[in-house]
């Protein structure tokens, strides 16, 4: 029996067996340095085009600066907290480059860079970590749901997001970004099998960076990589060098648009490193050697891509310090609106909790408008 | 016609998926099946995929409802039993109750997580728990539970409709209860309590599988001559505060009778209510007649654990009828 539904439904292809597995090695194609690496043997992946790594590389200088600036208003008690992405760029800008603007991105509390490259405003985008209680952007304007701190619990959402519009005979496409640590919790599991069964157009990008706080991937799983996690689904997983933003941009673009062409969902694990603490409450010289910091901030994505484009002539030094002057007036725009302190009308507490408040609810409104008022 | 809440509860989902087109209904065998209780009875047959079954995984499906409610659908969704919601708690607590707040109001979930809860069905070891609390203790969830065949309907279309998440709580013990009505049926709106025997010398409040024992006290009671009230509050969030508050201003006595576990439960909440507001009519405490507080017992030993009609009126007894204190809580030098 077909109903409606299935027949709006895009036709669905199942991904071969041989290809639910990831490639040997992460793809990559570049070396550490900027210089050529072997790329992709399947031949799947497309080097990204010269126009959109130029848009790429702005985005992660731009996005960097946005880092450090959140990370600096720390120190000034602006925001309650900031979990920085430093070193994580390629996979913050990828992951939203790779998007149609139609298409849903569901992020965690570590992707504020890529709110950033998703158009939200810097100071939206921060409100959640100023200590708000709500996440400052408009989910439904900007495709971008609020960012997930319980881990893993938005997997299943971006599934729901996704297998919705395409019972709609939608082709949108939702982006789900998780942590090395959250891919142990039962809902990432749990998300995967729904999008597998329902053939859910979802690209789950793993950011592997190695630490979930301080407990080293090695304590997570003992597979042989988190892309293999797809396979037991019938989910395709890949492996990318995380700070290969080309590679990145490859592998992410393919996964999105095979999701979008009925080709199910995909799992991809970018390894990557976190440069700062998990936190600027954190301290992670209590779990990691300093040499190992200093071992990836060679591996940078910045200057890898940077190199890379400068040995095509794609990037001149006007291009560069555009880019920076650009990211500095971004900074100073973001320390200019976060240095007020932040406002918190008591009425809020109880104006979004229900479409419309509860009797208890208005009345407790008014206990605390009579106690603020003595 | 008559018609039995399993039933009322059927109809109301085939009419509201033939009403919205948005309405989907997804679960644990809810398909083919038509769901353990069969609730979903004849719906995969009527409308195809829009009533479909999931894998077994209750953190997925609500979390799946939370993504599919985000994009323009209205899910309803089964957990099997009261104590396999369990595994979609982190869902619900973390993200079901707080989407709207945490948007400021720019993402609804117009979702209903229907729940076959309590027990009084000789079920095993995990079919019977009285889980309410733990979803009306979590501001941002309405928590719904009809007693009547008529509620049932209303109840759930009002809950398919309602642009906030609700869970919907169902007394497995009510599923077979049957009941004259004629459908479609429009009951009291969500946050009304409804008193459905009137009486005069005390006030006896309970919700969902409770409901029936209470009337059944009630009609016992009359026939020694002692007139009480029945209130059954159908949603306990929102709370009707005020119909309650009125019955006990009027008799001046309160038990409160639920077959959840008592304390810190929604009974304690009830009792906690009604003597903040009645205190200066009150001719004794609030008492309330509850399971014990242990873990839903086996079937051989379920009929010492559910509040029947023997101890809510042994309770409705010890109301100091006349002045005499409660011997349950004299302090011991008093009972010397
Ligand atoms: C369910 C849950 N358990 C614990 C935490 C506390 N916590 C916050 S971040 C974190 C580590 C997550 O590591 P990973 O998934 O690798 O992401 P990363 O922080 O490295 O980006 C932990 C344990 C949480 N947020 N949610
Ligand atoms: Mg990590």
């Amino acid at each position: 029996m077909t109903t409606q539904a299935e027949h709006r439904m895009p036709p669905a292809t199942l991904p071969a067996d041989a290809d639910l597995l990831p490639s040997a090695e992460p793809i990559r194609f570049l070396d550490d340095d900027g210089g050529p690496a072997p790329g992709d043997a399947h031949g799947r992946y497309e080097r990204p085009a010269p126009e959109l790594l130029r848009r790429a590389y702005a985005a992660m200088v731009l996005g960097r600066r946005f880092d450090a600036q959140a990370t600096a208003l720390t120190k000034q008690g602006r925001l309650a907290v900031y979990p920085s992405s430093r070193g994580q760029e390629a996979c913050q800008i990828g992951a939203v480059l790779a998007l149609r603007e139609a298409d849903w991105l569901f992020p965690t509390y570590r992707d504020t860079m890529a709110l950033a490259a998703r158009g939200i405003d810097a100071a939206d985008a921060l409100t959640l970590l100023r200590g708000s209680w709500h996440c400052g952007y408009d989910p439904m304007a900007t495709r971008t749901a609020p960012q997930c701190t319980p881990l893993a619990t938005h997997a299943p959402h971006a599934v729901g997001v996704a297998y919705a519009a395409r019972r709609r005979g939608e082709d949108t496409v939702a982006l789900v970004l998780i942590g090395d640590g959250g891919t142990s919790e039962g809902d990432f599991h749990e998300a995967l099998n729904f999008a597998a069964v329902f053939h859910a157009p979802v690209v789950f990008l793993v950011q592997n960076n190695g630490y979930a706080i301080s407990v080293p991937l090695s304590r997570q799983t003992a597979a042989p990589s988190l892309a293999h996690k797809g396979a037991g689904y019938g989910v395709r997983g890949e492996r990318v060098d995380g700070n290969d933003p080309l590679a990145v941009l490859a592998v992410l673009t393919e996964a999105v648009e095979s999701a979008r062409a009925g080709g199910g969902p995909v799992l991809v694990e970018a390894h990557t490193y976190r440069i700062e603490p998990h936190t600027n409450a954190d301290d992670d010289a209590r779990y990691r050697d300093h040499d190992e910091v200093e071992t990836w901030k060679r591996r940078d994505p910045i200057a890898r891509l940077e190199a890379y484009l400068r040995s095509q002539g794609e990037l001149t030094d006007d291009d560069v310090s555009a880019a920076r002057e650009a990211a500095e007036a971004y900074a100073a725009d973001v320390r200019a609106r976060l240095g007020e302190e932040p406002s918190g009308d008591p009425a809020d507490l109880f104006a979004h909790v229900y479409a419309a408040p509860t009797p208890q609810l208005r009345e407790q409104a008014g206990w605390l408008a009579e106690e603020l008022a003595r | 016609m008559t018609l039995s809440i399993g039933k009322a509860l059927n109809a109301a989902l085939r009419d509201a998926m033939r009403e919205d087109d948005t309405v989907l209904m997804f679960g644990e065998d809810v398909g083919a099946l038509g769901g353990v209780f069969r609730v979903t009875d004849g719906l995969a047959a009527e409308f195809g995929d829009r009533c479909f079954d999931t894998p077994l995984a209750e953190a997925g499906i609500v979390g799946m409802a939370v993504g599919m409610a985000m994009n323009g659908f209205r899910p309803v969704v089964e957990m099997q039993f009261d104590a396999f919601a369990y595994p979609a708690f982190e869902q619900i607590a973390s993200h079901v109750a707080k989407m709207r707040n945490r948007t400021r109001g720019a993402v609804n979930l117009p979702m209903v997580i229907r729940v076959p809860y309590a027990g009084g069905i000789g079920g095993v070891e995990h079919h019977s728990d009285s889980s309410e609390a733990y979803y009306a203790h979590t501001p941002g969830l309405k928590v719904v539970t009809p007693a009547t065949v008529a509620d049932a309907y209303s109840l759930l279309r009002e809950a398919i409709a309602d642009p906030d998440p609700v869970v919907f709580m169902e007394a497995k013990k009510l599923y077979w209860a049957k009941d004259e009505v004629s459908l479609p049926v429009t009951t009291a709106p969500f946050g009304t309590a409804e008193v459905r025997r009137e009486g005069t010398d005390a006030t006896l409040v309970a919700y969902g599988p409770a409901v029936p024992v209470a009337l059944e006290a009630a009609a016992a009671a009359a026939e020694d001559g002692r007139s009480l009230e029945v209130v059954d509050l159908r949603t306990l969030v929102p709370f009707d505060d005020s119909a309650v508050a009125e019955s006990v201003r009027k008799t001046g006595r309160c038990v409160v009778v639920a077959e959840a576990t008592g304390f810190a439960g929604v009974s304690a909440e009830i009792a906690a209510r009604v003597q903040e507001r009645c205190f200066h009519s009150l001719w004794a405490p609030v008492l309330r007649v509850t399971g014990w507080d242990v873990p839903y017992p086996p079937p051989v030993l379920e009929k010492y654990h559910l509040p029947g009609v023997d101890r809510v009126l042994d309770t409705v007894d010890r109301l100091q009828w006349d002045d005499v204190p409660d011997p349950r809580f004299l302090v011991p030098e008093q009972a010397t």
